[in-house]
């Protein structure tokens, strides 16, 4: 029988297989960032372990990094210590490090992309669940904690179960301004938050195929959200060329080598995957969340659902804390949500399609009295990128803040952070209570969304402004 | 890491579905670079309401977690795991975890143990009638019980043996270290490196 693509993945890296045992993996890339990583050097370092391949890992800062004032010390002397400790444990043991001020500096899993060194075939780590993202390249990327992460430092493997496969298959085209992010949260809203639970999930189907691959990453990235470890793209054409002459991609025959193993990872026409969903790409439109985790989205259109219609006793409890926790009532339309606060960026939507997308939402137009809208590149090179092309002078005009790279406001662990009751259209992947600040109440949307809520001050899309702004002539 | 034998003690009721990481620890407790004192940062959020199960005096000394469905849920970061241990915690029940959770949990002996949603409305009933009630988990059984329940829950044989005898997951892999020396032989040269040859 035939085998799947994370089959085939997953048995190129068998390292050990016995029976009774978790199979051993080989780690082709992991990635460090300060928040999970301190523990583990410290392990290695109370038991006189070595990393066991420097040449297959790299460090950046991102999750503590301010976006302001990136020259300066770091105010919070708890953040600039965890920082500190990454660049001691990289120092002391050898490991390549981006730190903040680097033009390579970034959200992990931008940098890891923009490199090259996401590459189709290989496994993935980092001690970060949204690893997921570079399942975009055909790569089976997983997050995982902090023990695992000392686990692979000293011996570049890890013991794993082999998890179940589950297609997800989406049929016929997007419709105009639907994007990869409401795919997601439709998909997410549709199996539920533990649906992808001992799954790695594999993106197919015609919607699929049409992705750039910066759009599959926002796909893969938000597989965790669905309870799936990984999730995962089939490379192709679109694969091979965002790869082709990045710094870290194969070069000449070891190009050639790499694409003609790379072109043998599809899943084989007669595999069978343990599931199956079937979603219809053309009944989509722009989705966004009412709820407190992912899986709460609806339409755009729609209203704020009512508790009592959930039939399952848990997820009506569920919905009733988060409609109080929001602020929401039932049968309000979404549309009609204010928002203090609208935050593009993060490894969901951070890259330069996402803000040249918001950008052009925003050209010509302003950000609402009292909306505060932060842009918070996903990397450095993103964001020198987008200078490039002028889009940090579009966001200013319209009224937008123009900050540096980092992870920012999708967690508040640096000084971005919603206070408590604010509200926000958010580009990020967790509406979780807090996530975004003690108090916050998060609604997950595109960057499209994300710039036509921050125009009109509530929850909206782009079609909601064209009767605002004539289109300027010649365009 | 401490082994797991047997462990019997008070439960806590937390009838919450989607317990996610960001609520058992919330980020800016993340910035500790120890795994220990994170404690106060358990539930912190929801400790401030004052009818919050963990708050109620009865509650203090309990060791068992028995949560709803989708226990674990989001960021990868291991320091819930520490957090739950820290306040006390040996054991954490619930109908379904999510996978990263469990991994962490499983590397650091707390041990996770997955019951019919039934099996847990019947701890919860049990444990909110009488705060006082014990609850045994039993590794060496693979049983739960408390008065009027017994059930057993499956765990894999290899994580099992791994709890009991408390062992360490890198020096078992590393005794096979000569395998990772022979596929490393064999990988392909067009395989990435962050660093030059």
């Amino acid at each position: 029988m035939g085998r799947t693509l994370a089959e085939k993945v997953w048995d190129d890296h068998v390292v050990r297989r016995a029976e009774g045992e978790p199979d051993l993996l080989y780690i082709d890339l992991h990635l460090l960032h300060e928040v999970t990583s301190p523990q583990a050097f410290d392990g290695l370092r109370k038991s006189g372990r070595q990393v066991r391949r420097l040449d297959l890992t790299i460090a950046t800062e991102d999750h503590n990094t301010p976006t302001l004032d990136i020259d300066k010390p770091i105010a919070d002397p708890v953040s600039r210590a965890q920082l500190e400790t990454l660049r001691k444990n990289c120092a002391e043991f050898g490991v390549r490090l981006h730190p903040l001020g680097d033009v390579e500096q970034g959200v992990v899993h931008v940098v890891g992309p923009q490199l090259g060194l996401t590459q189709p075939g290989t496994t993935v780590v980092c001690g970060d669940s949204h690893t997921s993202t570079h399942g975009a390249f055909g790569a089976l990327a997983f997050g995982i904690g902090t023990s695992q992460v000392e686990h692979v430092l000293a011996t570049q493997t890890l013991p794993m179960v082999r998890p179940k496969t589950m297609a997800i298959t989406v049929d016929g085209e997007l419709p105009d301004g639907v994007t990869a992010k409401d795919l997601i949260l439709a998909i997410i809203a549709r199996i539920g938050t533990g649906g992808g639970q001992g799954y790695v999930l594999e993106y197919r189907g015609e919607a699929i195929e049409k992705l750039s691959m910066e759009a599959r990453m926002t796909i893969c990235n938000m597989s965790i959200e669905a309870g799936a470890r990984a999730g995962m793209i089939a490379p192709d054409e679109t694969t091979f060329a965002y790869l082709k002459g990045r710094p870290h991609a194969p070069e000449g025959a070891d190009w050639d080598a790499a694409v003609e193993y790379w072109k043998t990872l599809r899943t084989d026409d007669d595999a069978e995957f343990d599931a199956e969903v079937v979603i219809d790409a053309a009944e989509l439109s722009p989705f966004v969340t009412w709820g407190t985790n992912p899986g709460q989205g609806a339409p755009l259109s729609a209203t704020v659902p009512d508790p009592a219609s959930y039939e399952d006793a848990s997820e009506r409890f569920a919905a009733e804390k988060a409609l109080e926790y929001m602020g929401l009532a039932a049968g309000q339309p979404l549309r009609s949500i204010k928002v203090d606060t609208v935050f593009v960026g993060s490894c969901t939507n951070g890259r330069i399609e996402d803000l040249r997308a918001a950008a052009e939402v925003l050209k010509g137009r302003k950000v609402a009295d009292g909306v505060r809208m932060l842009v918070v590149p996903g990397s450095a090179r993103v964001g020198l990128q987008a200078v490039s092309e002028g889009l940090d002078v579009v966001f200013k005009e319209a009224g937008a803040e123009w900050r540096h790279a980092g992870c920012s406001m999708c967690l508040g662990m640096n000084p971005d952070q919603l206070a408590p009751g604010e509200r926000s259209a958010s580009t990020s992947n967790r509406n979780f209570e807090g996530r975004q600040g003690k108090g916050g109440r998060t609604h997950l949307v595109s960057p499209q969304v994300a710039a036509a809520t921050a125009v009109t001050g509530h929850l909206a899309s782009p079609a909601d402004l064209s009767a605002d702004v004539p289109t300027p002539a010649g365009v | 890491m401490e082994a797991f034998t047997t462990h019997t003690g008070r439960a806590v009721p937390l009838r919450r579905s989607n317990v996610d990481t960001d609520q058992i620890i919330p980020a800016h407790w993340l910035k500790k670079v120890t795994r220990d004192g994170f404690e106060d940062g358990l539930f912190e959020s929801w400790r401030k309401d004052p009818s919050f199960v963990l708050n109620q005096p009865e509650r203090a000394g309990a060791t068992v977690l028995v949560a709803g469905p989708d226990f674990g849920t989001g960021s990868s970061r291991e320091h819930a795991v520490w957090a739950l241990q820290n306040y006390g915690f040996k054991a954490v029940v619930s109908s379904r975890f999510a996978d990263i959770f469990r991994g962490n949990s499983l590397k650091n002996g707390l041990l996770t143990v997955v019951l019919d949603q039934q099996i847990v409305d019947a701890l919860w009933e049990l444990t909110e009638q009488d705060p006082t009630a014990e609850v045994t988990v039993d590794l060496e059984a693979r049983e739960v019980r408390a008065e009027g329940i017994t059930a057993s829950f499956e765990l894999d044989e290899n994580a099992r043996w791994r709890l009991l005898n408390g062992l360490d997951d890198i020096s078992l892999t590393l005794r096979d270290e000569q395998d990772i020396s022979a596929y490393e032989a064999k990988r392909p040269s067009f395989k990435p490196r962050t660093l030059p040859v």
